[in-house]
């Protein structure tokens, strides 16, 4: 309310000072202004129920003309391990290194694919929406925030198949898979934060979506989807010896290995980085604040012209 | 919302003591201001003649030159715009095709920035719509509320106007369509839908867009009397439309914008008198929306 009372008109005819001043006189705040910060948060909490709903309704719309519907939720990933299975553990038979082959590249698979979508739609997510955010009035966080609120539901299927799958293979049920709670928390965080940074890039530069998926596939051959970066490292004595611990602090490849230390009895914690919770913690803030900071500081230029 | 088949009597009295409330409290609280407003868009890729590829190269990369030689258009849609909307006034826009109406709107909603002056607003203006945020996928009645949460209203509020809407929107006169998904709707029971969801809100100051055009004469009637109600509890109504019957039943104060320019400003019958006379629309019961064939003004483009 007060910003009005300290801006002077750009121009300083007689009009334009009396129409400003009325204005003033009245309280009115100039339309279409970036909101502080705090203010900021709190629009967003109060449009909590409509991130949830939008996510809930993106997610069920996906499949509704689909004639097994809701199934795909499961089926897609499943069917996506599956290929992956084929080519790495058969054809180019990286199982004989790995214990437990088969949870543990399901695993990488599902979690990857959670950071790899939530990027992926958040680039999209002010770029591909432009109707929406040129009819209403929202902060427009809640786009990036509610496509990986989407992705973070599509996880959680893929998560009972998972559970599936382990049990299939005999992997014993432990009070250490509620490690995976915290873990997905803090890896929703961080690829929100991500998602953000790529939606303001994405609403200025809209080619930016085109190159993603180059990028993405790039990431995920280094993250240790389908193979342990603990094995490889070890068989490759002539590596720098900075390459192992990048590789290993390379925030998926955290998310995704503490996720398989959490539900496989057979990964062990000496595969893990060291200080490997410092390291999930950090990432998720890290990405987070800056991503969320960096999106609202252009929050009045989204849908512009 | 109650009585929908009410008497044309009765809607004419009910417009009369609205206009008259108006007119008293028409205080001298202003909810918008308009200060000296240029809008101007910005459109990639229009450079004539040469392949479009070059053209997006050159734009890279003398990206801080002159936007003409890069392709880069700009298109002058409101030039050096100023009023100033009161409480309880309902104000028609009034223009032929591309005078920029709908962009001075949308300004005024704080949807699309301004090139030059400012706009004040008392509290958020809202543009009556929703239709963006619907989902064809979904059922009629998960779309009321996501729809609904769009707009900014709680749970609770839409549980409670919940039966309003679907019993506004007309949609399950005719069986219960209402649990189907809206991509089952024909195009006018869609039209229907999305209005009754934009006006069960409550708006400080709000905003139509040719709204009052979907669906048949029963619901037309009912629309009208929607957005009476609405002025009623609104500070301040802004209608955009090509129907001056729609102007006249329902806003007191006209602006009259032409090639981007506020061209008259003042009450409804002395602005659509000259608008009509401009026009040659002498039939002024006319209720048809006409697309004047008016060349699109060159001097609003300067590239």
């Amino acid at each position: 309310m007060s910003q009005v009372l300290h801006t002077p008109p750009p121009t300083s005819t007689a009009d334009d000072d009396d129409l400003a001043a009325l204005a003033a006189r009245h309280g009115l705040t100039v339309s279409g202004a970036r909101p502080t910060l705090p203010q900021y948060v709190r629009e967003l909490w109060a449009r909590r129920h409509f991130i949830a709903a939008f996510s809930t309704a993106k997610l069920t719309s996906q499949y509704s003309q689909a004639k097994l519907g809701q199934v795909w939720q499961v089926m897609t990933p499943l069917l996506n391990a599956a290929v992956y299975y084929f080519i790495f553990g058969v054809l180019l038979d990286t199982k004989r290194s790995v214990p437990d082959y088969i949870p543990f590249l399901v695993t990488g698979v599902f979690i990857w694919t959670f950071t790899q979508s939530s990027i992926l739609t958040g680039t999209r997510a002010i770029s591909g929406n432009l109707g929406l955010v040129r009819a209403l009035h929202f902060p427009r966080a809640a786009l990036p925030i509610s496509f990986c609120l989407q992705q973070l539901q599509q996880l959680l299927f893929s998560m009972c198949a998972l559970v599936v799958i382990l049990l299939c293979f005999g992997i014993p049920v432990s009070f250490s898979w509620f490690l995976a709670i915290p873990v997905l928390v803090l890896q929703f965080t961080f690829n929100t934060g991500i998602a953000m940074i790529m939606a303001r890039l994405g609403s200025k530069t809209p080619d930016i979506a085109q190159l993603m998926p180059f990028v993405l596939r790039t990431w995920m051959y280094i993250s240790g989807v389908m193979w342990s970066i603990d094995k490889l490292t070890k068989q490759h004595d002539d590596l720098p010896s900075w390459v192992a611990p990048a590789l290993k602090a390379n925030p998926p490849a955290v998310y995704i290995d503490l996720m398989r230390y959490s539900l496989i009895d057979s990964f062990h914690a000496s595969q893990l980085p060291p200080h490997v919770w410092a390291l999930a913690v950090g990432w998720a803030l890290l990405a987070g604040v800056c991503g969320f900071i960096y999106f609202w500081k252009a929050e009045e230029t989204y849908g512009r012209g | 919302m109650a009585e929908h088949t009410e008497e044309f009597a009765d809607g004419i009295t009910d417009r009369m003591t609205d206009q008259d409330a108006a007119q008293t409290s028409r205080s001298d609280i202003p909810t918008v201001v308009a200060d000296s407003v240029d809008i101007v868009y910005r459109v990639n890729g229009t450079s004539g003649g040469r392949g479009s590829a070059t053209a997006a190269l050159n734009r890279m990369l003398r990206r801080k030159q002159a936007d003409q030689a890069s392709g880069v258009r700009k298109v002058h849609a409101v030039r050096n715009v100023s009023f100033v909307a009161y409480k309880g006034e309902a104000i028609g826009l009034i223009g032929t095709n591309g005078s920029g109406k709908s962009t001075l709107l949308k300004a005024v909603a704080g949807l699309l920035p301004v090139e030059n002056g400012r706009i004040y607003t008392d509290g958020q203006p809202s543009l009556l719509g929703v239709n963006a945020a619907l989902m064809s996928d979904l059922t009629g009645e998960r779309n009321v509320y996501l729809g609904g949460l769009a707009m900014g209203m709680s749970r609770e509020e839409i549980k409670e106007r919940y039966d309003d809407i679907v019993d506004f929107s007309g949609i399950n006169e005719k069986g219960d369509f209402i649990t189907l998904p809206m991509r089952t709707y024909s195009s006018g029971m869609g039209a229907r839908l999305r209005f009754s969801i934009a006006a069960a809100k409550d708006h400080d100051v709000l905003l139509i867009d040719e709204a009052l055009a979907t669906g048949d004469a029963a619901f037309r009637k009912r629309s009208e009397q929607r957005i009476r109600e609405l002025r009623k509890h609104a500070g301040t109504v802004f209608l955009v439309s090509h129907n001056n019957k729609t102007i006249r039943d329902t806003c007191d104060r006209v602006l009259w914008l032409e090639r981007g320019v506020l061209r008259l400003d003042g009450p409804t019958e002395e602005v659509l008198a000259e608008y009509e006379a401009f026009t040659g629309d002498k039939s002024d019961k006319t209720a048809k929306p006409k697309a004047k064939p008016k060349p699109k003004p060159a001097a609003a483009v300067t590239a």
